[in-house]
């Protein structure tokens, strides 16, 4: 990534001038948002759709009652660790595109770790293992990546996908295979792991514990990134390599460290989407949650802080989508484009970034 | 139908502030509080030439009954999304009656709404439910391999090499069940048919489908078979191969001009007319219906020009006798492992539980599961 | 494997060479294009999944496959010319504004492709060189499509024009540095531009294959990441048409590989067969890809290799 800025630490002492440059990164996005929302209106007008029902039904379907919430924070939570899993490379300039794959190779190894334990184990002991296996499996998958990276030179972003699609083939050949639990022969997963083994719902909610750590692990990232040492090297060298290099810093050792967290919290996605939802491991784990996590992280321009209130907004699409469909009569693609459109306007839109007086104090920007 | 949606869009548009803040108490709204709305998930486009569309066209009878609005959404994954779908409708929509089209709905999203919400009628395309679940649940399905069955027998009359070709996406229940009985099929008319397959590893992948069918072909297999999502490929891929062919789920006589034989298709709209017919009548719907050619839940395509006469006659018989009830799985039968499924002078009936469990294939079909 | 076996699995990998390559070809093609002027796009899947669609539906409309063909490059020049022209901006990130225009691409194929899943449209002709034979294994597998013949002498073309030629020269100028381009009076945004349409083209005309040729029928599962993996085959082709050539050729075969090998009756694991293309290009990758030597003609305005 050409322009990875601090959006956080201070330029100036200034408060004015910090004050302004943060309503850059708000009212930017803003506006951005608005230009989507305009073409993607015209482009229902074409189809003879209303644009006004078209926002009614999104703001009712993701955040106008109880239950839309509820919805969109469910949908949201997994959003949140797989647009990490994008986001913490970004900072070394690593574009990686295949986080589905090491939310799979999570979710798989939870499952699969937990089969021989599940009839003694105790329930806290059954979690942690699998936690922490979900952890180390993602975590490898995506140090493959970095690792290939690093010693060979192989484009990241290439060998992500690659490693999504060996990993797809990984967990259905075990899954029909050798871990099927034949008891079910008709939607071939793994052993279930027991309702009582099961990761509850945040109390009063419908929402399951995996938002509250999405939430954290953000939080804890959005630190490591910009208040350590370890995040400070990491952003020296996404912003220029031969300098880091020449610098001394261990850029290999940075790069797959980045790319094991990365990697780790993509895999506790499938953890949490093994332990809360499924409760065994199948196809149905690969979802796509890896692939929207993409356009996460890149909305949040790859700032874990940002990423939170971003999952909860594309959330909030996913869960109206449903709505729009039932009531609109347009067919499911239709959030798709609205997607592809927001997406594309917020990248160009990061070429105004600075360009505007109004943001800047004389003085900052001689 | 069309103009009562088109009122209640512009109803519920203008009402939807007051309807947002009702639904946050957990009041129900006022969108089609005067009758039922019926909600329909599928897991695909409903216009994939396929399993969704056959559903989709088929449950269109339920949206023709006064006073009933029927709501629709697509390609609903099978994860928590279908839950949030189901209850969306519930909630949001005023639903009173869910149609779960997928197979990997029931558990645990049908099963777990069904629980929470027990003033909703649930009904699932698979022949899962048991006295166990809720009651508010239930299972509709037609058994298809009845229908493959029939197909093997024209099959076995129209192969010249003894060969025939499946093109098979996933190893599973259903699947591997109407493989075996597509032999058995054959079988009946031509002991020496085998049957060949091979599984593709997804629902719908139309490279390697049409790969897949070649490399039957290549294999001497002169009639093609599948159960896949949407069977247009491997039939139009056959055809051009010169080989003869067998649908599945839908008719696709028209893709296959020259060597089309039949095929086998749900009759879903049985069953969605039947559904409609008691809730016109005020009736509860039965917790579980499943059948096969005995009430006409299923059926096979009308014959192509692939057919000769021989078949024709022969698979009219088949079919004729097992709508009476006659076994399909008539001993004696071995598995692939050599193991021994149904002994001489034995037989399964047609709707034994223990062919719902199918997680074997029987001798006779080349290609192994795993 | 016996023997018959052995010979029936190599012929199925031979057809499969010829019958899966052409997408790959076509997009490795126009990704190598693009590349060569110092831009990547990974937006070529999206391309590829609106070609097939726009394609079909024109072949459907007109009964010409052939317009069907043209009319999808047409669509593809559209979506290069729209990542050409993003990426001339300050700031704008080409690999961002590729995967975005993935997500676009495919949204709106399947939006607007819904109409089109049921009806049939009238496909490319083959041309059959196996008449020689009476093998129907063989002559199947020489059934060649003309998209695939054009595709060679593309590759053939391409290669020499880069060589030979003053456009070949300017695009791999613009490609090597863009200081040294803009000082050779080169308007670098144009080439760029340019290439990235003609690479759409392309990408637009592949994607046509797949849904007029080879399965031949417009679906929405038409596309397994055909588009994405050609971006590594150029990588492993080291930006040289003719290699792209070989690299498809090598990718169709690998594809070939599960459905062959459950035909002779092996199909223990098949779902590591299936995968075997993306695990032979990863392979492929680790080994001939290497830190220690700057890649043999990267370009090196490239961001990707840089």
């Amino acid at each position: 990534m050409a322009d990875i800025t601090d959006t956080a630490a201070p330029v100036t002492s200034d408060t004015v001038a910090r004050l302004k440059r943060s309503a850059e990164f708000v009212v930017m996005p803003a506006a951005a948002l608005l230009l989507s929302a305009i073409l993607f209106s015209i482009f229902l007008l074409i189809l003879g759709k209303s644009p006004v029902q078209f926002f009614e039904l999104l703001w009712r379907g993701g955040f106008g009652t109880w239950f839309s919430w509820q919805n969109t924070f469910i949908r949201a939570s997994p959003l949140m660790l797989t647009a990490l899993c994008v986001a913490i490379p970004a900072r070394l300039g690593m574009v990686v595109i295949g986080g589905e794959g090491a939310l799979t190779m999570g979710g798989f190894a939870a499952a699969a770790i937990a089969i021989p334990m599940i009839s003694w184990a105790p329930t806290f002991l059954l979690l942690g293992v699998m936690v922490i296996a979900s952890a180390i499996a993602g975590g490898i998958w995506m140090g493959i990546v970095g690792a290939v990276r690093h010693y060979r030179g192989v484009n990241e972003t290439i060998s992500s996908l690659l490693l999504f699609y060996i990993a797809v083939s990984i967990l259905n050949f075990f899954v029909e295979g050798a871990l099927r639990d034949p008891s079910d022969p008709n939607k071939p997963s793994t052993m279930p792991i027991g309702k009582e083994n099961m990761i509850g719902n945040i109390p009063g909610t419908d929402v399951h514990w995996g938002l509250i750590f999405g939430i954290l692990l953000c939080i804890v990232l959005y630190f490591v990134m910009n208040r350590t040492t370890f995040g400070f090297a990491a952003r020296i060298t996404g912003g220029n390599l031969r300098a880091a290099q020449a610098q001394g810093l261990p850029v290999g050792k940075l790069i797959l460290i980045s790319c094991a967290i990365a990697g780790a919290a993509a895999g506790l996605a499938g953890f949490f989407e093994i332990a809360a939802i499924h409760g065994k491991a199948n196809a149905s784990l690969v979802a796509g949650y890896g692939f929207t996590g993409i356009l996460v992280s890149f909305l949040a321009r790859h700032n874990p802080l940002v990423i939170i209130p971003v999952a909860i907004f594309l959330g909030g699409i996913a869960a109206s989508g449903g709505l729009i469909q039932r009531r609109m009569d347009l067919p499911d693609a239709t959030v798709l484009v609205l997607q592809g459109l927001i997406f594309v306007i917020l990248l160009v839109s990061e070429t105004l970034y600075g360009r505007f007086a109004i943001f800047r104090l004389k003085e900052a920007t001689s | 139908m069309n103009d009562f949606k088109i009122s209640r869009r512009n109803f519920v548009k203008s009402t939807a502030a007051g309807a947002a803040g009702l639904a946050t108490l957990g009041l129900p709204t006022m969108a089609s509080a005067a009758g039922l709305t019926i909600g329909i998930v599928y897991v695909g486009p409903r216009d994939d030439f396929g399993w969704n569309q056959a559903h989709a066209e088929a449950a269109k009878v339920l949206g023709t009954l006064p006073d009933v609005t029927v709501v629709e959404e697509e390609s609903v994954p099978e994860t928590i999304a279908v839950s949030k779908s189901m209850e969306s409708m519930i909630n949001l929509d005023d639903a009173k009656m869910i149609f779960a089209t997928s197979f990997g709905y029931y558990k645990p999203f049908v099963l777990d709404l069904a629980a929470k919400k027990p003033d909703v009628q649930f009904r699932h395309a698979a022949p899962l439910w048991t006295d166990a679940d809720p009651k508010n649940a239930g299972s509709y399905f037609g058994y298809l391999d009845q229908a493959h069955y029939v197909d093997g027998v024209a099959a076995g009359l129209s192969t010249t090499t003894n060969k025939l070709g499946f093109v098979a996406a996933k190893p599973i229940g259903t699947v591997l069940r109407n493989i075996n009985s597509f032999l058995l099929g054959a079988k009946k008319v031509n002991p020496d048919a085998t049957v060949q397959v091979i599984f593709t590893g997804e629902w719908s992948l139309p490279v390697r489908e049409a790969e897949a069918t070649n490399a039957l072909v290549n294999a001497d297999c002169d009639v093609i078979t599948c159960h896949v999502d949407s069977p247009k490929v491997v039939i139009e891929t056959a055809e051009g191969r010169g080989v003869k062919t067998c649908g599945h789920n839908a008719s696709q006589a028209p893709l296959a001009p020259k060597g089309f034989i039949t095929g086998a298709e749900y009759k879903w709209s049985t069953i969605y007319t039947g559904y409609a017919a008691d809730l016109a009548a005020g009736k509860p719907l039965p917790n579980f219906i499943g059948a096969g050619f005995d009430k006409d839940f299923v059926q096979n395509t009308g014959y192509g020009a692939g057919a000769s006469p021989a078949a024709i006659a022969a698979a009219d018989a088949a079919r004729a006798e097992v709508k009476a009830g006659k076994p399909i799985f008539a001993g004696p039968i071995m598995k692939q492992d050599g193991s021994v499924l149904v002994g001489a002078g034995k037989s399964l009936d047609n709707y034994d539980p223990m062919l719902d469990q199918t997680d074997f294939l029987i001798e006779g079909v080349v290609g192994s599961i795993t | 494997m016996d023997d018959g076996s052995l010979a029936t699995v190599l012929l199925a990998m031979f057809a499969g060479a010829i019958r899966v390559s052409t997408p790959f070809l076509f997009v490795s093609l126009g990704e190598c294009l693009t590349e060569k002027s110092g831009r990547i796009n990974l937006g070529l899947e999206g391309t590829l999944v609106f070609g097939a669609m726009s394609g079909y539906a024109l072949s459907f409309h007109t009964g010409s496959p052939w317009i069907g063909v043209l009319g999808a490059g047409v669509v593809g020049v559209l979506f290069g010319a729209i990542h050409g022209y993003l990426c001339k901006l300050p700031k704008v990130n080409d690999i961002a504004i590729g995967i975005a225009l993935m997500l676009f691409g495919t949204g709106a194929a399947f939006f607007f492709g819904k109409a089109y899943i049921q009806p049939q449209a009238a496909r490319l002709p083959s041309i059959s060189f196996g008449g020689w034979s009476d093998d129907s294994a063989v002559q199947q597998a020489l059934e060649i499509n003309p998209l695939f013949i054009i595709g060679f002498f593309l590759a053939v073309a391409m290669w020499w024009a880069f060589k030979n030629t003053r456009w070949g020269l300017i695009v791999r100028t613009t490609g090597d540095s863009t200081a040294a381009a803009v000082a050779l009076g080169i308007n670098v945004d144009r080439v760029r531009l340019i290439a990235t349409s003609v690479g759409g083209f392309f990408a637009g005309v592949g994607g046509s294959f797949l849904s007029l040729s080879y399965p031949g029928s417009w679906s929405e599962g038409l596309s397994s990441g055909q588009g994405l993996m050609a971006v590594a085959l150029v990588i492993f082709a080291r930006w040289n048409p003719l290699a792209c050539f070989e690299a498809a050729i090598l990718f169709g075969a690998a594809g070939a590989l599960g459905p062959a090998l459950q035909s002779v009756g092996i199909s223990q694991g098949y779902h590591f067969f299936n995968a075997a293309p993306y695990i032979m290009t990863l392979g492929i990758l680790i080994v001939a890809v290497s830190p220690k030597r700057s890649l043999k003609g990267a370009p090196a305005e490239l961001s990707i290799t840089k």
